[in-house]
């Protein structure tokens, strides 16, 4: 099973080395990981989509609570959240074939964000089953460049993962 | 009151208590080594960084206060990485200072720069790299703090040699604030009460008992828990020495090379009561048949530990000591019963012994070595055929006096964690344990106890082989003695040449006279006991078989 762990840690250098380094080394398989600065610039947030049964989850989480620059981890997988990827993707797209790929991109609700003279650029947002079936409909076409962020997660609701609450509901 | 980085390293140290750094000099760390010059900090020079590693891990071992070792860059930083995972793998609380280049050469190449925080993040709890003088106070201070409170574990801190040379404007960095490391000390009430239970409830129980109550001082603790139930406490190679190796209820060690009794204990009880242990795989042997017929119980302060290896029924996270106290106050104590007679028979039928056949005998040796300091030396060892033995033959009544590279099972550990134990206890008898090949891996120590007056006793049980690899090699590879015959100097000579004493020994007769010599000279002393060639270890649990299918 995919778990999705929302990870707390300190913005410090080396701290992707040391979570990436855990995992491979101990036979772990990252999914996908994202990690970018909270609105805390000292803390950073890494959305990790791990696989494995309870006993594998449980030893991920318990070895990255060892790491001293981990402050707390969620894993929100059972919870209801709200999930993106956002992917790049450059495809050819002559002249006869623009106005298809547009329809698509309309469909999808995905942006141009750079148009050439044979090929587009289009930017899609959205859950990784979105993202993956956008990528199917423009395969076609010739894909000639992809990129793909990881997922990241936010639980929905009032309910949220921050360093003193643990996915509970905020007091007023 | 502006300061070097190197004089606030100084100061640090001496704030956190430090008397003894175990180090080597070179240029990235020259500004560390001037402002040692004038401090009242005892530097013990060894021979080889791995040596002071080794010697800084004996030190803490033996002392339970952190070990300090001080290497310079490039090859000296990478000369200490054997011993911070040697330290790692037995959970040592050691700090690790290196020297780096300059930071504007950082990732340059340049000459001894390694990645040495880069290389120590898989073997350390934690590490550094400090690029500013001013967060150097508080990173030395987060580093020690480390090192010694939860799971203790090595810390290594690189400093650039620019930053050990800035003068900054001293700050005290205030109190250690570490939001993600948070070490659970004290057990859950419900999970003490749900383990009181199934005490209680058990007929069989039986203890297994590791590093973890050396090093969290819990030994008067286990023993109360263990005479209060009536268990029998099994230990680990880490463990002994936490509970009184002539204790009525003591198994002795357990696992590939445990005793007959131990290992029938385990696989015969209703529970098994897991104290500050992390169920190597030379203990449990088989993972499927190890304690089959019990429920597991599980003490450790480290979290990651319950369940990693095997199921664990009951988990009891905190510090072993108090989980031990707090579980001696809610429990009654037990009558003996079938289960005790039962592991007396089995301690009478199976003794550990071996055959006396005029020949001179490692196991006889290290008889010897125990009645002649009377059970009160502290033991160090290298790692193979002696080390087991030393485990078998001599025998730990107290905490700490037992010394071994147990999670790595480092061969040259041995001598240089003498050192750091003669250090640390220097009214005390040290003896290091070892084996023709293992001496061999840091024998150089010898110039620095030579060079510092610590009469550390080596004695070498010389069997002209890598004894453990020759035994494998006898019973797995059809006696195809590939590469582990060793062709040895003469160790008498070369114990003089560095300036001990040296010893040889061929009989049994000799051995006791020349013990009792050794410990009459307040020199170090290497003694070669030059052994049968093709003993074995045993008993022995071949490797992935269940505990009870013992050889010998």
């Amino acid at each position: 099973m995919r778990h999705t762990l929302a990870v707390l840690v300190e913005n410090n250098p080396g701290v992707l080395a040391r979570v990436a380094g855990l995992f491979s080394r101990r036979g772990y398989n990252i999914d996908s990981l994202a990690v970018g600065r909270t609105d805390n610039p000292a803390i950073s947030r890494m959305t990790i989509v791990v696989e494995g049964d309870d006993r594998v989850l449980e030893q991920v989480t318990k070895q990255l609570h060892k790491l001293i620059d981990v402050i707390k981890i969620s894993d929100i997988t059972a919870d209801e959240y709200v999930d993106r990827e956002l992917v790049l993707i450059k495809v050819n797209a002559g002249p006869e074939k623009r106005g298809e790929i547009m329809q698509i991109a309309d469909i999808f609700r995905a942006r141009i964000v750079d148009l050439g003279r044979r090929t587009m650029i289009l930017e899609c947002t959205g859950n990784e089953g979105k993202i993956r079936a956008f990528e199917e409909s423009l395969k076609p076409y010739g894909i000639k460049e992809l990129v793909r962020t990881g997922k990241i997660a936010m639980l929905r609701g009032s309910r949220y993962t921050s360093i003193n609450t643990n996915g509970s509901r905020e007091d007023e | 009151m502006k300061k070097s980085g190197a004089q606030i390293l100084v100061d640090c140290l001496r704030e956190q208590g430090v008397d003894t750094i175990f180090g080597y000099p070179g240029g990235a760390v020259l500004p560390i080594y001037d402002a040692l010059y004038d401090a009242d900090i005892r530097h013990i020079l060894t021979r080889h960084e791995q040596g002071a590693a080794h010697a800084a891990d004996g030190y803490a071992r033996a002392s339970g206060r952190p070990g300090v070792c001080l290497a310079t860059s490039g090859p000296g930083a990478t000369n200490l990485v054997t011993g911070i995972a040697n330290a790692y793998m037995d959970s040592v609380p050691l700090v690790a200072f290196t020297g780096q280049v300059v930071t504007s050469q950082l990732g340059k190449d340049s000459f001894q720069e390694a990645d040495i925080t880069g290389i120590t993040l898989p073997i350390t709890k934690h590490n550094y790299l400090v690029k500013d003088v001013r967060d150097l106070a508080r990173v030395i201070k987060e580093a020690f703090y480390i090192a010694t409170t939860g799971r203790p574990g090595p810390v290594l801190v690189d400093i650039p040699k620019d930053v050990s040379s800035t003068q900054t404007e001293y700050e005290d960095p205030g109190p250690v604030n570490l939001p993600g490391y948070r070490p659970v000390l004290e057990p859950s009430a419900e999970q003490l009460n749900r383990a009181a239970e199934a005490i209680a409830r058990a007929e069989r129980p039986v203890i297994y008992a590791g590093g973890g109550v050396v090093y969290s001082g819990a030994h008067r603790e286990l023993r109360r828990f263990a005479e209060l139930i009536l268990a029998p406490v099994a230990t680990t190679l880490m463990g002994l020495g936490g509970f009184p190796g002539d204790h009525p209820l003591a198994l002795g060690m357990l696992g590939m090379h445990g005793s007959k009794y131990a290992n029938f204990a385990v696989c015969e009880c209703d529970l098994l009561i897991a104290v500050g242990v992390r169920f190597d795989d030379r203990v449990t042997g088989k993972l499927e048949s190890f304690a089959s017929q019990a429920r597991i119980m599980h003490i450790d302060i480290d979290p990651a530990e319950i369940g990693k290896n095997v199921r664990v029924d009951i988990p009891l996270v905190g510090d072993v000591k108090r989980v031990l106290s707090a579980l001696i106050e809610r429990l009654e104590a037990k009558l003996p019963g079938a289960w005790q007679e039962k592991i007396q028979t089995w301690k009478k039928e199976y003794p550990i012994t071996y055959e006396e056949n005029g020949h001179l005998k490692p196991q006889h040796v290290i008889r010897e070595i125990y009645r002649v300091t009377k059970g009160q030396a502290r033991i160090t060892t290298e790692v193979g055929q002696h080390q087991m033995w030393a485990a078998h033959y001599y025998t730990y009544t107290r905490p700490r006096t037992f010394i071994s590279s147990g999670g790595l099972g480092t061969m040259g550990f041995g001598l240089p964690a003498a050192i750091g134990v003669q250090v640390a206890c220097p009214g005390e008898i040290v003896f290091d344990i070892a084996g023709d090949g293992s001496i061999q891996m840091n024998i150089q120590e010898l110039a620095t106890a030579v060079n510092y007056d610590l009469p550390v006793k080596v004695a070498i049980l010389d069997n002209g082989y890598l004894g453990m690899v020759r035994q494998w090699q006898e019973l797995f590879y059809n006696r195809r003695y590939s590469y582990s015959e060793l062709v040895n100097p003469d160790f008498v000579k070369l114990a003089e040449a560095y300036g001990a004493v040296g010893m040889r020994v061929e009989k049994p007769a000799d051995v006791r006279p020349a013990l009792e010599q050794a410990l009459a000279t307040s020199k170090p002393v290497l003694m070669d006991f030059v052994i049968e060639r093709e003993e074995n270890v045993l008993p022995f649990v071949p490797p992935g078989e269940s505990l009870d299918r013992m050889l010998g």
